[in-house]
């Protein structure tokens, strides 16, 4: 048997590239479980406001300019989106059935596509970075990685740190925690409940919005990219288990990383118990499905996923 | 026999109408209404199936199109061995073998993946069959052998006994005589015992189970017989367009699927079928006028949710939106 020596270098980039794909999903799934969670809704278009984002952001860096500033623009536009969205339609929809829910949303996202399809073309659009996260950064010896990659990672977890602050020491956290348990109790309470839905929404959307953004300049912006991410951020709030956003957090890193290193790896470990030819035939295949096969064993275990939500 | 209703009177002129109007056309010389019909035909075919579990057993799959993309490759498969070589335990151009293979493995994916996914409720159970039905896509898409993204042409239509799959006619008459067959069966499970337990599990599962019914063996059940129904749909479909491509069982088209059943009215015999036809229609005129056809699509989809409750049929029988 011919063992091929572990490239520790490719494997440390490998495990960033991991985390890196991770927190762009949190991001999207924290929108989605946030949402979820509070308002009960299952919100398939979610996807679409992330590819709208990166639209949106692609467009405001030919304007002005600079990637940064887009992005600290583009951020409020999409909120504004998901403001005008949940106030037009999705508000309507909460007393209806999830099915309702998701076929009005799928419905919303041949509305939101077709019109980016009109508004910007068929074709992506990339989206140039300013030189000096454009370059490359030598973590230590031997070992360098994109700037850009470490710049998603750091908003990725400041983001994420931001989003823990808000829904667990501010009165709107705690307004949004009460929200989830007793929505009823909390209106009664004199609270406006159907702005704080908005803002919620438009929060999901923000995020999303962000991540699409984030992930632009590497992949560039393109239509499909809201359907490719909304079926990968569902897999993580179903590991995680709907409406947690801790389980958000460790599922999004946990996809993340299985899904990157599968891709890179997962033909090395075949070949060590089947010929070279076979498993790279089978490798391909098998990486495409790994994360939907760890959501069917962690289901199979534990039907509500690893952080069910205490009350629902 | 008992005499028909109103609801089945309309279902048996729909019926005879879909039986006889494109044979029809096709007779006068105009084709293009027979194959329009058959992709209706087949369409409504894979929507009775989904109608089966959606509408009489609570369980909103959205992941149906997968069974789709497995009957086709399973049909598309074998023949591309029989003509380019390899895996000769599988090479054939034999329609019976096909359609087995076919029926065989959407009723096996269906057993694995709703044995999984029905141990959860509602929108666990929507997000999961839709991350399997996916998991297909992506399994499909990266095999490079079959085309991978670009799809499979489909060299040979099936060999059948007594049956030429090449004339338009008879693939016509064959899909029709299928979807009346499907119907029938349908209409035969949730009309027996075994259907009452699962029509009574999805108004109170609590109250089955108490009564000693193993609710989860009959939903799973129904699970795999829908499978088989919508893998069968598959095979006519990768005869119908001699292609079959990872698009096919992507996740819009599920949704297309759940969109015809809605529309056309769930937990009805005749809804499916309606829904389709109304689908092709939609199709076939927004097409027409635009390239962007889906953004009027969806603008009509969030329509009917928010305003037809009930659906088509619903408003034939006169008893307006939500009933």
């Amino acid at each position: 048997m011919d063992l091929r020596p572990v490239d520790t270098t490719l494997l440390f980039i490998q495990i960033l590239n991991g985390v890196q794909l991770g927190l762009l999903l949190f991001l999207v799934a924290s929108g989605l479980t946030l949402v979820f969670g509070i308002l009960d809704f299952v919100n398939l278009a979610h996807g679409s406001i992330y590819m709208l984002g990166a639209f949106i952001c692609a467009s405001l860096t030919f304007l002005v300019g600079n990637f940064l500033i887009a992005v600290l623009l583009a951020v409020p536009i999409t909120g504004v989106i998901g403001y005008l969205i949940e106030r037009v339609l999705i508000r309507h929809l909460y007393a209806r059935s999830h099915l309702d829910h998701v076929l009005a949303t799928f419905g919303l996202i041949l509305v939101i596509d077709t019109t980016v399809q009109i508004i910007w073309g068929p074709a992506g659009i990339s989206v140039p970075l300013p030189d000096w996260l454009n370059g490359q950064t030598e973590l230590f010896t031997g070992v360098i990685v994109p700037t850009f990659r470490l710049i998603i990672i750091a908003a990725g977890l400041v983001v994420a740190a931001g989003l823990f602050w808000l829904v667990n020491y501010t009165r709107l956290g705690m307004l949004i925690r009460a929200g989830a348990s007793n929505s009823t109790m909390v209106s009664a309470l004199g609270v406006d409940i159907k702005t704080l839905f908005s803002l919620v929404f438009a929060l999901g959307a923000m995020l999303a919005g962000l991540a699409g953004m984030l992930i632009s300049p590497i992949t560039e912006a393109s239509i499909n990219m809201g359907g490719e991410v909304i079926i990968t951020a569902f897999v993580v709030i179903i590991i995680g288990g709907i409406g947690s956003m801790k389980g958000a957090f460790v599922a999004a890193i946990l996809v993340g990383l299985i899904d990157t290193l599968g891709r890179s790896f997962l033909d090395d470990v075949f070949a060590l118990f089947m010929s070279q030819n076979a498993a790279e035939t089978a490798a391909p295949a098998i990486s495409a499905m790994l994360i939907y096969i760890l959501m069917a064993v962690i289901l199979a275990l534990r039907p509500q996923g690893l952080f069910p939500p205490k009350v629902r | 026999m008992k005499s028909l209703d109103r609801t089945g009177w309309i279902t048996v002129g729909v019926m005879l109408l879909l039986g006889v109007l494109p044979p029809f056309f096709y007779w006068i010389g105009n084709e293009f209404y027979l194959l329009l019909a058959t992709r209706l035909v087949i369409l409504a075919i894979a929507a009775v199936s989904l109608n089966l579990i959606l509408g009489y057993g609570g369980m909103a799959s959205f992941g149906h199109a997968a069974f789709v993309g497995i009957g086709a490759y399973a049909m598309g498969i074998p023949v591309y061995h029989e003509f380019y070589g390899g895996f000769s335990a599988a090479a054939s151009t034999n329609g019976l073998f096909q359609l087995a293979l076919s029926v065989g493995l959407s009723a096996l994916f269906a057993l694995i993946t709703g044995a999984i996914s029905l141990r959860t409720r509602g929108v666990y159970f929507i997000m999961i069959t839709m991350a399997f039905a996916q998991m297909v896509f992506y399994l499909f898409q990266s095999l490079d052998e079959y085309g991978g993204d670009d799809g499979l042409v489909i060299e040979m239509r099936s060999e059948l006994p007594w049956i030429n799959l090449d004339n338009p006619l008879q693939m016509y008459l064959l899909a029709f005589l299928s979807l009346v067959l499907a119907m029938g069966a349908v209409h035969m499970i949730v009309n027996s015992r075994f259907g009452m337990v699962l029509r009574g599990a999805k108004g109170n599962d609590e109250r089955l189970i108490t009564l000693g019914f193993n609710t989860y063996l009959y939903r799973l059940t129904a699970y795999v017989i829908a499978g088989a129904i919508c893998g069968y749909a598959g095979w006519l479909m990768a005869n119908f367009s001699t292609f079959v491509s990872p698009s096919m069982l992507g996740w819009s088209r599920s949704g297309e699927l759940m969109f015809m059943v809605i529309l056309g009215g769930a937990a009805t015999a005749l809804g499916p079928v309606l829904g389709a036809a109304a689908f092709i229609l939609i199709e076939e005129i927004l097409s027409s006028f635009t390239v962007y056809w889906h953004l009027p699509f969806g603008l009509m989809l969030i329509g009917v949710v928010l305003f037809a409750r009930g659906g088509l049929l619903g408003m034939l029988q006169g008893r307006g939106p939500g009933k």
